[in-house]
């Protein structure tokens, strides 16, 4: 039935042969944020956030202030020179608050109450030494959670994703907009700041589902029926688009039907990621590598899970790690295809648009995707399974490991057993030095 | 668990296992004829004149001083125990041997009546023609109304084989000591009670009885007295009298030397309460000597209100009289008390002496792996309250109190034999003692390996031959009360008799004859009722110095020239030796000085034998004689109790000699062949009372694995998945087959750490990540339900993490298999027939890998780089190389290693505090599906 592709158990290029699960959370955890090279902070549905150790596991700090679930949390770390370093972070809250904490004693900061609406996004503009918030407006705050200047209130559901663009501008998605608001230093005081909207993009034919900052010059939007926007981050003009290269029903009046049949969550870009050449796109179950040079997709797979894809990265060895509904999480690598591009495309390519289509279409696709054919394939090196439910983010630890969130309340740190054994033998050598000899009868 | 492999074929079961059993018969003709005697599951090693009950018990009885000797109860209650043994003749004897000079009376010279807190005795006597053994221990108990106001009673452990007892008598006496130290507190107790209320009558008598001669007085103006006033006067006086002399008995009762046990779990009752007592009481506060202190809600503190009555002034005891049963002579907590302490003491020593022992041993040393035993033993059960006295050693001379305490007192008895007491009527027969004689280094291992059988064989011989009839005699051989630690005659002079460096604290050294018809006494030695706190603590039964030196008749008496102040440290050999000196100097046992000295070496041969550690049974002793370093002792926590180490104590009293442990490492199974000749009992045998339960589970476990390898011919694969942490889902629609292979699968699972085995039984929901971090053996519900669907999805979702056995359809899906160890460890071919045996062999194997696993997690190169630069695939080549060249590990071997290290490294890292995150750890390796 599923023509998702496996791997058996054998995965000799996994290498994470050892979990912890962390428990603690009540409900949903949706958010995972690095605060520094071994600790992370977890939030969810159940309105706590929770510090861990990567390396341990060990639960650093309960911290308790939200009454509704969490919906948006950012690292915050003080770059004062002056200053310590003081990894702070920022969460906000279905219950219309916002609170800074203290990371290394697990105390909240302060806390903001004045919101109208929930606040769906928070960036921290490091460079500028303020943050923004977005829901129905957008507010800029600085450090002391003073509020600098705040916009009008925006219609529909308010900003939903926000990114920074250079030259003090940031891009909030609202609906299927995309607007361009652009931060000043107001004249008559020193700490002041006005926002300005400068530019509204409306290119898109649906929400836009998720926006990611590629380089200094770029930066790429998806949307919900799977428009790809590339757009030029200093004029914000349209630099390319693709919205074919996974769906031929690009004319939504000749096929209604089709359209219909669908779920929208099968187009719907979910999340995007990008490295300096490619834009990764998770698009309904598939993943699709998109290169900005090229302008084109260069490797895809049109079913990576079984399930919607929540969450996709890059990691620095050519692999990509993708985590889905389905509750797994999946290791890919890029690999250059072999074989000619003459090769056919095989018959059950494209056997998930099959349904309720005229052999007709479905051949013309088939036509013109053979000519996109990419270069490029995603290989399933492994895959992690041990959430029960669906896997809603993870972070990537480098050699500390991974850790995965998920809808069954849990955390797991994925770890390469190898490692880790190698690094008990060492605490443990280093613990009998400590006590002399091997007198520990615990 | 360590087991001498030809030993674990002495293990008993608990029940039949009837499937096993069915082999096919022997065609008639080659059949052997019967045991004469044997009926279904006789013991082949059973004497012939079988004993006339079924298995151990304890009796107790008194002396009465109305009908004399009685027995009072057996324990267990039950009268097919004693069979058609009889208790009344058997009372009869056991009390007729205590020689204990008990008493109680007014002492020349002294006013008052005069309680003496006795000792208990202890001693072991036999009736060969009863084909009875025992230890008996007698004890006296206060009660006012008897005469001399004590009351004997002993308690008496009644076994068939006297192995058991002579080996087991420093277990035996400690127990005993316990139960006896309860009866006597409860007794004082009682007894206190009863003297007060005694005392409250007096009171009231005097006070009467002053009226009446006041008003005899006053009626009475005459100048003289009649002869009433004088009677009265003289009544008066004598009430008087009376008041003093229970006065000063209540006084003495109550300053008994109160002390606490170390056992406080045991020990019933609060002494500082007990101290408030006596002080309160000193104060001769007669009305109320216990004012309820407010908050002592202590049982025996309470103090019924009590109305005085009038004493006659001729109480005369009259033998019509009623006399207090045991139970009212000792408050009944006590009395319950000390049953249980009873029962625990029959349930400990029942069955097998051979069993006991080698329990005893493979505990012993199991304590001693204390870096790795956590893995497959029961850490619970070896970190119980040690049954202090037996295994002291292995509580670990880390503890160096307690070792210089055992070193002082080991240094400094005072060794009083005495030859020729208690001379029995019984002509004693000399033994060859040839064999020791002309090799008298015997400094060789091999060399006693291969004389011992032989010699063995002489003593066997020599025990038959020696086996005079004394008619009805008794025989006694040596006891402790005068003194005499041995008894021997004159024609016997050739018996080496060695002090030890224990004799000082148990004189128990005495040589049996065999005689039938007699009673033989076999050694006793005293309670330690009196024995101070401190010497106590260590050697309950024992009383380091002897203050009955002077009682013995004629007795050869000699201290050895160990002066205390010998440098503590010196060695223990050495220490042994001057003992042999000593004792050669004594004029006994010239010949063989030097019978002690090969041992340690002996015994650090014996340790040194790799692979399989061949001991056999042997008491278990306390580590006072050191032999350390012998032993590979993992964490320089060289625990002193070397198996094979000697205790003189009793080879001096039996049969073999100084060469009987000679002869138990050399040859266990010629040692079994003799010691083992008795088996009066059929009841199973759990070693240790507390570990009772967990003793049948594995026997439980044993068969059912035992089963389960012969039935399944995919054994091995799932056998590596336990152990090598995979985890393996028993999955099953009948709970109780599922359970049964779970059980017996339970005995590969390693533990994670100091908790409860990674275990559940039976399961019904849907398995979890969580499960598999928890659980690594899983009994499941397979149910046709909606939810039964979920949880087979479940199943196969996790497949990776999974070893699958499906019970039903008899299928394992799990990774392949191609090692060696599980072979070994589960040969479906095996001939062990008996699950305890079956579980022993695998203790023993996995100990082995234990070991392994010890020396792989401890090897700081195989982990870390030898230099800075060295780069990690060096390290992991040596690392490889190692498992596989110097532990010998082929293919998936590897993996249980590793594994094993893994749980090492977990558990010392872990900060005590923290339980710590439960990991798991997987591999990402195909499974296969095995079918029948």
């Amino acid at each position: 039935k599923s023509s998702v592709q496996t791997i058996g158990e054998e995965q000799i290029q996994n290498p994470y042969t050892e979990l912890l699960v962390l428990k603690g959370h009540q409900d949903i955890v949706r958010f995972l944020v690095q605060i520094d090279d071994c600790r992370f902070a977890s939030a969810g549905d159940d309105g706590i956030i929770f510090l861990w150790n990567a390396q341990t596991g060990e639960k650093l700090y309960e911290l308790h202030g939200h009454t509704h679930k969490i919906t948006a949390i950012a690292p915050f770390s003080s770059s004062d020179v002056t200053e310590e370093k003081t990894d702070m972070i920022i969460s906000a809250s279905a219950d219309r608050t916002v609170i800074i904490w203290d990371c290394t004693s697990g105390r909240q900061v302060q806390k903001v109450s004045c919101f109208h609406s929930t606040v769906k996004c928070l960036t921290v503009l490091q460079r500028l030494n303020v943050w923004l918030s977005g829901g129905s407006d957008l507010c800029v705050w600085n450090r002391k959670l003073d509020l600098l200047c705040k916009t009008s209130h925006l219609p529909d559901a308010g900003i939903s994703a926000l990114v920074e663009l250079p030259k003090n501008c940031v891009a909030a998605t609202v609906g299927k907009e995309l607007i361009i608001f652009r931060l000043s230093a107001s004249n008559n005081e020193s700490e002041g700041w006005n926002v300005l909207e400068v530019k509204r993009l409306v290119d898109h034919q649906d929400n836009i589902s998720s926006l990611v900052s590629v380089n200094d010059l770029t930066f790429v939007t998806g949307s919900h029926i799977g428009e790809l926007i590339v757009w030029d981050a200093l004029d914000w003009t349209k630099q390319a688009s693709e919205c074919n290269f996974w769906d031929s029903s690009v004319h939504p009046d000749v096929q209604p039907e089709i359209k219909l049949s669908q779920s929208p969550h099968e187009t719907s870009v979910q999340h995007l990621t990008s490295d300096e050449e490619c834009v990764f796109a998770a698009v309904g179950k598939g993943i699709y590598v998109y290169n900005l040079q090229m302008k084109r997709v260069i490797a895809c797979q049109k079913t990576a899970h079984d399930s919607t894809v929540l969450h996709i990265e890059k990691l620095p060895n050519r692999q990509l790690i993708s985590c889905s509904e389905d509750g797994s999480v999946r290791i890919w690598e890029l690999r250059e295809k072999q074989q000619l591009p003459a090769e056919p495309v095989p018959t059950g390519f494209f056997n998930m648009w099959g349904f309720g289509r005229a052999n007709k279409q479905a051949n013309q696709a088939a036509k013109k995707m053979q000519e996109n054919t990419p270069m490029y394939f995603l290989e399933l090196v492994g895959d992690l399974i041990g959430h029960s439910s669906a896997v809603q983010m993870f972070l990537y630890f480098g050699e500390l490991g991974l850790a995965t969130c998920s809808a069954d309340h849990l955390i797991i740190l994925w770890k390469d057993g190898e490692r880790e054994s190698s690094l008990r033998s060492l605490t443990l050598f280093k613990k009998l030095a400590q006590n002399g000899d091997l007198q520990l009868r615990l | 668990m360590i087991s001498a492999p030809d030993v674990v074929a002495f293990t008993r079961e608990e029940e039949l296992e009837d499937d096993l059993y069915r082999e096919p018969p022997l065609p008639e003709e080659y059949s052997v004829p019967l045991f004469p005697f044997a009926g279904q599951g006789a013991n082949p090693w059973a004497k012939v004149a079988g004993s006339k009950f079924t298995r151990d018990f304890i009796l107790i009885s008194e002396f009465s001083e109305q009908v004399g000797p009685q027995p009072l109860l057996t324990i267990p209650d039950d009268a097919k125990v004693s069979g058609t043994f009889d208790l009344n003749y058997f009372s009869l004897r056991i009390m007729s041997v205590d020689y204990q000079a008990s008493f109680v009376g007014h002492p020349p010279g002294s006013a008052y009546p005069k309680l003496n807190f006795v000792e208990d005795s202890k001693v072991v006597l036999g009736d060969s023609k009863e084909g009875a053994f025992a230890y008996v221990h007698h004890l006296t108990l206060y009660d006012l109304e008897a005469r001399g106001f004590v009351r004997p009673f002993c308690m008496a452990y009644i076994s068939a084989d006297e192995h058991k007892i002579m080996q087991q008598f420093q277990e035996l006496s400690t127990e005993f000591s316990k139960a006896s130290e309860c009866l006597k507190t409860g007794n004082r107790k009682a007894f206190a009670n009863e003297l007060e209320k005694k005392l409250k009558d007096l009171d009231y008598t005097r006070t009467v009885l002053h009226n009446e001669t006041e008003q005899q007085k006053k009626a009475n103006d005459k100048g003289y007295y009649t002869t009433q006033a004088i009677e009265k006067a003289n009544e008066l006086a004598s009430v008087e009298k009376s008041i003093i002399e229970h006065q000063d008995l209540l006084r003495q009762i109550r300053s008994y030397p109160y002390r606490k046990l170390k056992e406080s779990e045991f020990h019933p009752y609060e002494p500082e309460c007990a101290l408030d007592r006596a002080d309160v009481s000193s104060n001769q506060d007669l009305t109320a000597s216990d004012p309820a202190e407010p908050g002592e809600t202590h049982l025996y503190t309470h103090v019924p209100s009590y109305t005085p009555k009038l004493i006659k002034a001729k109480s005369a005891k009259c033998f019509d009289k009623k006399l207090k049963t045991l139970e009212e002579l000792c408050d009944v907590y006590f009395f319950t008390q000390t049953l249980d302490q009873l029962h625990h003491i029959e349930r400990t020593f029942r069955g097998d002496v051979c069993y006991l022992l080698t329990e005893q041993i493979s505990r012993a040393l199991l304590k001693q792996q204390s870096v790795t035993n956590f893995l497959f033993e029961d850490v619970s059960f070896l970190d119980e309250k040690p049954p202090e006295k037996q295994y002291r050693g292995c509580q670990g001379l880390g503890q160096d109190a307690t070792d210089e305490k055992c070193s002082e007192e080991s240094l400094a008895p005072k060794v009083v034999i005495s030859l020729g007491s208690y001379k029995s009527s019984v002509e004693c027969v000399p033994i060859k003692m040839e064999q020791e004689v002309e090799d008298p280094e015997e400094p060789k291992m091999s060399e006693s390996v291969m004389s011992e059988h032989q010699e063995n064989l002489d003593y066997l011989d020599a025990d038959i031959k020696g086996s005079i009839s004394s008619g009805e005699s008794i025989e006694v051989l040596g006891t402790e009360k005068s003194g005499a630690g041995l008894t021997k005659s004159e024609s016997q002079a050739s018996l080496p008799v060695m002090p030890s460096p224990q004799a000082g604290r148990s004189k128990v050294g005495s040589r049996r004859t065999v005689s039938e018809d007699s009673i033989e006494v076999l050694s006793t030695c005293p309670s330690e009722s009196l024995i101070p706190e401190d010497l106590k603590a260590s050697y309950p039964s024992a009383i380091n110095e002897e203050p009955y030196v002077d009682d013995e008749e004629g007795g050869l008496r000699f201290t050895p020239r160990l002066n205390p102040d010998i440098d503590e440290g010196q060695d223990d050999v050495s220490k042994q030796e001057s003992l042999v000196q000593v004792d050669a100097a004594c004029c006994i046992g010239k010949e063989s000085p030097s019978f002690l000295e090969p041992l340690p070496e002996l015994g650090q041969k014996v340790c040194e034998e790799d692979g399989v550690v061949r001991i056999p049974p042997q008491p278990y002793r306390p580590a006072e004689q050191g032999l350390r370093g012998g032993f590979p002792s993992h964490d320089g926590l060289s625990g002193g109790l070397l198996p094979y180490e000697l205790d003189s104590r009793y080879l001096t009293g039996s049969r073999e000699v100084s060469k009987s442990s000679l002869d138990e490492c050399s040859d266990s199974t010629s040692y079994i062949s003799s010691a083992a000749s008795t088996c009066s009992d059929r009841t199973p045998s759990p070693a240790h009372l507390a570990c009772g339960a967990g003793e049948r589970h594995r026997k439980r476990a044993g068969q059912n694995a035992l089963r389960f390898i012969r039935q399944y011919p995919f054994a091995h694969p799932a056998i590596y998945s336990l152990l090598s942490g995979r985890t393996l889902v028993v999955l099953g629609e009948d709970e109780t087959m599922v359970k049964r292979l779970v059980t017996a699968l339970s005995i590969f699972v390693p533990n994670c750490g100091v908790y409860a085995k990674p275990v559940k039984h039976w399961v019904t929901s849907p398995l979890h990540l969580v499960d598999f971090q928890k659980w690594k053996l899983i009994g499941l519900q397979r149910a046709v339900s909606p939810a039964g669907v979920n949880m087979l999805h479940a199943l196969s979702r996790y497949s990776r993490y999974l070893s699958i056995l499906d019970a039903d359809s008899k299928t394992l899906r799990c990774p392949l298999y191609k090692g060696t160890v599980v072979a070994r460890l589960a040969d479906h071919r095996t001939q062990i027939k008996r699950g305890s045996t079956y579980y022993m062999h695998v203790q023993s194997i996995l100990t082995q890998l234990c070991s392994k696993a010890f020396l792989f997690t401890f090897c700081h190169h195989l982990h870390l780089p030898i230099s800075e630069r060295e780069p990690e695939e060096s390290v992991v080549n040596r690392r490889m190389n190692f498992l596989k060249l110097q532990l010998g590990l082929a293919n998936e071997d590897i993996k249980i290693v590793q594994y094993l290290a893994e749980l090492l490294k977990l558990h010392y890292i872990q900060e005590p505090g923290q339980g710590g995150n439960p990991l798991l750890r997987f591999d990402y390796v195909p499974s296969f599906l095995y079918k029948i």
